[in-house]
């Protein structure tokens, strides 16, 4: 896979966790920490977007500051002293998972669980009354289906929908503090909507709130098991473009396409016929 | 970016309340009626209108002014005009409380429900709104603060129509009437200090001045007879801390005013002038200071403010001075500059009445603002609540227009500048500095992460200067006595006078203004004391501190209130009296950051409906694991919200837990 490259940046001089380490300019301390070997935990945060650091998961200790940083968008400043698992740290993530363990259904959530062991994270503290944001999963297309009781309000399918990739503009923040959810105008139904189907949306959702349709079908069914799935990237036959596919299969059957996010022409991004339009590949007449 | 709309049409009315601000549509292409000859060309229309998003905002208030909601055919057809995608406005649309995407009826009642109200039996009064006009949302909805403190408990009514009509009511009764129109007292009623012999005796209006000439020092004093009308306790309590620290009563060019000497400088013309008239404003001294800063020029100007010791009124205390000198000296064009007069804060009102009193002084010191930062616009974003202080404002601005005090080359100094007015639409958040860029320039009210600092990267991506109202209007002030007798009011670190937002159980409510370094005992001595046994004062509104009762002795500046582990916030001194309940008053600060969370961040979004969970366990039983619950969330909120909001939801009640000792084994109830 080829890499773009970069014109060469300056190194800046920061401390991380007590060891002083150089980093190029313009870094942000989740870039510097990783390099670092550091474990962060990230919700909000897409190696294809500009994270909007709303989940505050990734918060770190920046000595002489008055509260913590978001990690995935605070830039490395020359000097700076890094804390990344002080206790004041620690306990924001704790909390910040706790609160969100107990208002969102994190089961398809990847590495939740483990982070909650790691932080020692009780969702159940805040009682059985506690609020959440459930609802019933939308249904309105055969393509994709929004749950949004799954839904941390990470805002990167709003991101993915808008300016920085598919400028379709279907989707955006409805209402305020708990009660926002991810909504088309006046809550219409997808179909109604500037949706173009794309699915990038899907591609960037960090908890499962949006998933294929088929793939929510099989979750359903009890049959989806990525352990026994195969994936195998390729190259779209639809048009001249040339973006990668990667199919998921399992049993012999395609079940999911996504796209490399390192990929210069995708960046992780399809279109409606990339991303869907497989199914007259296994479409065999039963009869031989 | 293809818009897609659906059917939705808008109605003549909807469409007639859009046009009116953003004109008729030139073409098929902005939204008007398709021609054969509209679909032969793409005209310039969609990309001109797209620069206009800042327009969004007060086109929803156009709308929602006129038929009293915004259906779909109306955000379709703002939409069209300012090519906006549909999803985008709703969710601008859905963020505003007073903004509503389901029908109700033209007319809405707000019942103020919060802190200063509920002291005064305002849970009471919604109760009684909701038996006679049924569940909140079609007629009637429950408030957080109207700024309206001194007549608590309040309400507001809002009829949208043609044009849209006000009606402010308070105190308000259980079973009273809600009349069409209401005579709202003067706004000297709000100031005790106005009006020493009882709110109904007016203070002369002191002789006109003929020629207020730059440096001519002829502006009179008019609280110069207030002193000696303050009651002898009043008169020595304040006087005996602050005068001897102001040095010479009488200064050079300064006709005699000092704050030092207990006189009101920020409210020196409440009650004097006619808001509405300039020659009223510059026969009291109106605009000397603009005429001094054209002398200075604005590097001089900054150095003014700068040696004045002035610091931030909306509650953060940043030095202005310096904020000033980082936006002046960026490279990027053009500058902007923000009054951020969205004063939101439960128990404030302090904005309110400078800007329905003197509205000419905050013009007058936008402009200077103006000009030290290089800025030739200036947003005046207003709280939608205030409905008499904007026709107020907007009355100065069109008069200092005519008058060649706003637009180009201003009293001939070729220095251009003007403001621009927007309207809130009741949202809190909106009063964050960085929020308020989001909301004028059409989008969510968001807080913006920092850095980039408004200084930087501000309104429209451009530097940017952020002031509150009451910052802004010391300003002339300083220009007319000059930095040195600016400072020696009050204490070395907090310099000059502050307004403070005196309400709850307390005699005589309302804006006071005293010289940094008075006590909260003084003030309270001003406000004639509470009524009844005095339990407890909140300073700093909802995301300030509690003081108990024998703590009076706070002296009132930044560093004294910080180094009692309190705040002085915007100025709010809510006054408790054992009657109050502790506990739903906690309640009532944590719903109100419940409903004010913009939502963005975790640890506010959640964090803040957890508190007021646990808050209503503790209310009806002592538990030690929700204590330590609301400490642990309350910690996190503090860490990791991303704006000021979450980050001192809890303050006040950790500090009710513990300096009052609710719901600990102090509490004896």
């Amino acid at each position: 896979m080829s890499v773009p490259l970069r014109p060469p940046r300056r190194l800046i001089e920061i401390t991380v966790d007590g060891e002083a380490m150089r980093v190029p300019e313009g870094d942000t301390l989740l870039d510097a920490c990783q390099s670092a070997g550091k474990d962060i935990p990230t919700l909000c945060y897409g190696d294809t977007l500009n994270p909007k650091n709303a989940c505050r998961v990734c918060v770190v200790e920046v000595e002489g500051a008055r509260t913590l940083a978001p990690a995935c968008s605070r830039k490395a400043e020359p000097g700076m002293v890094v804390k990344t698992d002080s206790d004041r740290a620690r306990h924001s993530r704790k909390v910040v998972l706790e609160l969100l363990g107990s208002s969102v259904d994190l089961s398809t959530t990847p590495n939740a669980k483990e982070w909650m062991a790691e932080y020692g994270a009780d969702p159940a503290r805040f009682g059985e009354d506690a609020a959440t944001v459930a609802e019933p999963p939308k249904v309105d297309n055969d393509l994709y289906v929004r749950d949004y009781a799954k839904c941390i309000l990470c805002y990167k399918c709003v991101d993915a929908c808008g300016e920085q990739w598919q400028n379709s503009f279907a989707i955006s923040v409805a209402g305020r503090g708990f009660d926002a959810t991810i909504s088309t105008e006046f809550d219409a139904p997808l179909t109604d909507s500037a949706c173009v189907f794309c699915g990038n949306c899907v591609e960037v959702c960090p908890t499962g709130a949006l998933s294929f349709k088929n793939e929510f079908d099989m979750r359903e069914a009890g049959t989806w098991d990525e352990e026994r799935q195969t994936q195998t990237t390729t190259i779209c036959s639809y048009c001249g473009v040339g973006c990668n596919l990667t199919l998921h299969v399992q049993d012999n059957t395609i079940v999911k396409v996504t796209s490399p996010h390192d990929n210069p022409v995708t960046h992780g991004n399809l279109c409606i016929k990339g991303r869907f339009g497989f199914q007259h590949v296994q479409n065999v007449a039963s009869d031989g | 970016m293809d818009l897609r709309f659906r059917d939705a049409e808008p109605t003549a009315e909807e469409r007639a309340a859009v046009d009116a601000l953003l004109g008729a549509p030139s073409s098929a292409w902005d939204g008007g009626d398709r021609t054969e000859f509209d679909l032969r060309f793409a005209t310039q229309a969609p990309r001109v209108a797209r620069d206009r998003r800042d327009l969004l905002l007060p086109a929803l208030h156009a709308v929602n002014d006129r038929v009293g909601w915004i259906s779909e055919g109306a955000l379709d057809y703002i939409c069209r005009r300012l090519t906006i995608p549909p999803a985008e406005a709703y969710s601008v649309a859905t963020f505003y409380s007073l903004f509503s995407v389901k029908p109700r009826q033209a007319r809405v009642l707000h019942v103020c429900t919060d802190l200063a109200c509920a002291a005064k039996g305002a849970e009471a009064v919604r109760r009684d709104v909701e038996e006679r006009f049924g569940p909140p949302g079609v007629s009637w909805q429950p408030s957080p603060c109207l700024g309206l403190c001194e007549r608590a408990p309040a309400a507001l009514a809002i009829e949208a129509g043609d044009p849209p009509t006000n009606a402010v009511y308070g105190p308000c009764a259980v079973g009273q009437e809600w009349p069409a129109t209401t005579e709202e007292p003067p706004v000297e009623a709000a100031v005790p200090q106005a009006q020493p012999h009882g709110p109904a005796t007016p203070r002369p209006v002191p002789a006109a001045v003929s020629s207020p000439a730059p440096g001519s020092g002829s502006a009179p004093a008019p609280g110069s007879t207030l002193g000696s009308d303050l009651g002898p306790a009043e008169g020595s309590s304040l006087g005996s801390g602050t005068i001897s620290q102001t040095g010479p009563d009488v200064l050079p060019g300064d006709g005699g005013r000092s704050p030092g000497s207990g006189e009101l400088v920020l409210l020196r013309r409440i009650g004097v002038v006619d808001p509405l008239s300039l020659d009223d404003y510059r026969a009291t001294g109106g605009y000397t200071g603009l005429r001094r800063a054209f002398e200075l020029g604005p590097t001089g100007v900054i150095r003014e403010v700068l040696e004045s010791g002035l610091v931030g009124r909306g509650g953060a205390a940043f030095p202005t001075g310096r904020k000033w000198e980082a936006t002046a000296r960026q490279l990027d064009r053009p500058h902007y500059l923000v009054c951020n007069a969205d004063e939101s804060e439960p128990g404030t009102f302090k904005d309110r009445v400078l800007m329905e009193g003197d509205p000419f002084a905050l013009i007058e010191a936008m402009t200077i603002a103006g000009y030290a930062n290089g800025c030739t616009l200036g947003y005046l974003y207003i709280r939608g609540e205030y409905p008499r202080a904007l026709k107020r404002l907007e009355n100065a601005i069109t008069v200092a227009r005519s008058r060649g005090l706003l637009g180009d080359d201003i009293l001939g100094q070729g220095f251009s500048f003007d403001i621009e007015i927007r309207r809130g639409a009741g949202a809190y958040i909106c009063g964050e500095e960085t929020a308020i860029f989001n909301s004028i320039e059409g989008f969510r009210g968001e807080p913006r992460t920092k850095p980039p600092f408004p200084v930087e990267k501000g309104l429209f991506g451009k530097p940017t200067v952020v002031n509150n109202v009451e910052t802004l209007v010391n300003v002339p002030h300083i220009l007319e006595m000059g930095a040195a007798a600016y400072a020696a009011v009050g204490t070395s670190s907090s310099t000059g006078t502050k307004l403070f937002c005196v309400s709850g159980t307390v005699e005589r409510p309302g804006i006071y203004e005293v010289p940094f370094g008075a006590s909260l005992r003084d003030l309270l001595d001003l406000a004639g004391g509470a009524t009844g046994e005095l339990r407890a004062v909140l300073l700093g509104g909802a995301a300030g501190a509690f003081v108990r009762a024998d703590e009076l002795d706070i002296p009132l500046t930044f560093e004294g209130t910080r180094a009692a582990g309190a705040t002085l916030g915007s100025g709010v001194v809510l006054v408790l009296n054992d009657t109050v309940e502790l506990p739903g008053v906690l309640l009532r600060i944590a719903e109100f950051f419940r409903d004010e969370s913009c939502g963005q961040c975790v640890p506010c979004r959640v964090g803040t409906v957890r508190q007021e969970e646990a808050l209503h366990r503790l209310s009806k039983r002592r538990s030690e694991g929700d204590l330590l619950l609301l400490r642990e969330v309350g910690q996190a909120m503090r860490d990791a919200s991303i704006c000021g909001l979450g980050q001192t939801a809890w303050n006040a009640v950790e500090s009710a837990i513990d300096r009052l000792g609710v719901f600990t084994a102090k509490e004896s109830s």
